[in-house]
């Protein structure tokens, strides 16, 4: 299965179809597209590298150092961020990461049995319902968060953990990748052989097909979690309590108060050096992990 | 366990299986789909000073907040603002997308390891962080753009009012989803056999013919999906002018349509003008998506036939 890394199977540079084959000669770089996409990663990188070396400096350097120029004030500006009301900041983390990792877990969880099902399964009703619970990904958030917000409220169940992780458990777009790759990594005849052996339909998705499943569920996983993560619709109508904040919603009403108080500044800014962290070292770990095709629908077992 | 007890369980097992996605599907898109469409359908009539119980009584409406929502200002200058917004963002980002991945899929290129991870990081920012991001560095004091003009003694755009917030926008919107939909193009290009290009190098073609004649037709399905997606996504913005909101006056908090929906339900309390105007949002994503999909199907069809 392939990855981030795509991997096939060309010509090396270096040998031109047609002509004898020499010693392999190194080419020289192709400088149009090098260049390009160097360009495009500095594009990318210009407020990455901005906010580490903004976070370095203390107020007075922000407006008066040059841009680039990294200050000293990291460990200050740090204590003063956890000092803030009494630590909020990384209750702010803490939530979120609560939110995205239980959410990502559950949401994966009732994508690969739909998923499972949807593959294997021929009955009444199927590709219905697999439309429909599709139709889900057209619907825009606020279509669906301001009648969510309203029921919930009936139910007594705003402004609390359970009212921003439920909406998000049912990812459209997670069944959909998980039938795609139940559909290429679970082979009809094992599942018919399970059933040869007396196995139970529970007990052959759990212990047959789930461990087939497992890379395309690591994708739906990170997906999902990168998606919880960097919502900010659904907890910013749900939530009034910002000790259940995530981080978002949490840096949102930090700049809020800090746009007028150019002393807050520093706060905002180490504040968003913070949250970008941990999902950066998620991708870096794990980006070998991810199999992108699945987006394309492109899936070969 | 005998033969028939196993197919029993096997014609039974799918609906089980589906069982959790079916219920939160009732419970988190179809319950509140259908009460929002149900208060469209709704207002409050306040009888004498609206004082009192009784007072405020919730009626049948019929298409009264349909028909006022299409004829109020804010929500139509809000949708023509997204419509500009669209027009940048849309082209831009997929434009860049498909060049990178171009680039990317060509010979002899160096060092994309890194510069492909370094185009698909923004993806793993949060709008919010990202607008809040690009938001300082637009700001006059602390921009190393307003830094560098300064410098060189060149006047200084205000990059936060008029005709250029909306490229202020734009510019955050392609910054964050460029390099995830070049992973998608570039995914279905290395999903290409070789063998198909080796005739057309062997006639002598250049890459750029190569990419124009053949690899962009042969890409165009994910080309499709990913318009479609960009579609969705541009028609509800709203993390990112909320982000910047703080930072300037010139994003009002009906900015958008979906602030403007926002604005309505909890700003002002109207929940059923709000209702209507976001069952006319989803009426209009449904029917550009579709209607989009449709076009480029028949295309595909057409081209097939040839």
């Amino acid at each position: 299965m392939s990855t981030l890394a795509v991997r096939k199977t060309r010509p090396a540079a270096g040998t031109t179809p047609g002509t004898a084959q020499g010693p392999p000669r190194r080419r020289r770089t192709a400088l149009v597209p090098t260049l390009t996409l160097a360009l495009g990663a500095l594009y990318c990188l210009l407020p990455v590298v901005w906010v580490v070396v903004a976070a370095t400096k203390s107020g007075s350097e922000l407006f008066s150092t040059f841009t680039f120029l990294p200050g000293t004030g990291f460990t200050d500006n740090v204590g003063d961020l956890s000092a803030y009301r009494d630590g909020v900041y990384w209750r702010w983390m803490a939530n979120s990461a609560l939110y995205a990792g239980l959410g990502a877990l559950l949401s994966t969880a009732v994508s690969a049995v739909s998923g499972y099902a949807l593959a294997t399964y021929r009955f009444r009703g199927r590709e219905a319902l697999f439309n429909v619970l599709l139709a889900g990904v057209l619907m825009p958030p606020v279509i669906l968060a301001v009648p969510q917000y309203l029921l919930l409220a009936e139910a007594g169940m705003t402004d609390s953990y359970l009212s921003v992780l439920l909406p998000q458990v049912l990812s459209p777009y997670g069944v959909y990748l998980a039938r795609i790759y139940a559909a290429a990594a679970v082979p009809a005849d094992v599942v018919e052989a399970g059933r040869m052996d007396g196995a139970g339909e529970w007990r052959i998705f759990t212990r047959v097909a789930l461990p087939m499943m497992v890379p395309g569920l690591v994708t739906v996983f990170l997906f999902q979690f990168v998606a919880v993560w960097n919502n900010f619709l659904l907890p910013y109508i749900m939530l009034s309590d910002d000790e259940k904040f995530p981080i978002t919603l949490g840096l949102h009403t930090l700049l809020e108060q800090g746009a007028n108080t150019p002393a807050l500044y520093t706060l905002v800014i180490t504040g968003a050096f913070l949250a970008v962290l941990p999902l950066v070292a998620l991708f870096l770990v794990v980006q070998r992990f991810w199999s992108l095709d699945l987006l394309s629908g492109a899936v070969k077992s | 366990m005998t033969g028939t007890t196993a197919r029993r369980g096997a014609l039974r097992a799918p609906y089980f299986f589906l069982l959790p996605a079916t219920a939160l599907f009732l419970l988190f898109f179809a319950l509140p789909i259908g009460y929002a469409v149900y208060l469209s359908f709704r207002k409050v009539e306040v009888s004498g000073l609206g004082l009192g119980a009784g007072a405020r009584e919730e009626v049948w409406a019929g298409f009264q907040n349909y028909t006022d929502a299409l004829g109020d200002s804010e929500l139509l200058d809000g949708a023509l603002r997204v419509l500009g917004y669209g027009c940048l963002v849309v082209p831009v980002m997929l434009g860049l997308a498909l060049l990178f991945a171009l680039m990317l899929d060509s010979d002899r290129v160096r060092f994309t390891p890194v510069t492909r991870l370094a185009i698909f990081l923004p993806y793993a920012i949060p709008g919010v962080v990202a607008a809040l991001l690009w938001g300082f560095l637009y700001l006059p004091d602390v921009s190393p753009f307003h830094f560098a003009l300064d410098r060189l003694g060149l006047p200084q755009p205000d990059l936060l009012d008029g005709g250029p917030l909306y490229f202020a926008l734009a510019n955050i919107a392609v910054w964050g989803g460029t390099g995830f939909n070049m992973i998608v193009i570039y995914t279905s290009l290395r999903a290409i056999p070789a063998e198909v290009y080796e005739a057309a190098k062997l006639d002598g073609a250049s890459p750029l013919q190569i990419a124009l004649r053949i690899k962009i037709p042969m890409v165009a399905p994910s080309l499709v999906l990913t318009f479609f997606f960009s579609i969705i996504a541009t028609l509800q913005v709203f993390s990112e002018p909320t982000t910047l909101k703080p930072l300037t006056n010139s994003v009002s908090t009906t900015w958008s349509p979906l602030m403007k929906v926002y604005q309505d339900a909890f700003g002002k309390g109207d929940i059923h003008s709000a209702a209507a105007q976001a069952a006319i949002i989803a009426l209009v994503t449904l029917v550009l998506s579709f209607g989009f999909l449709r076009a480029a199907n028949r295309r595909n069809k057409q081209e097939a036939a040839r």
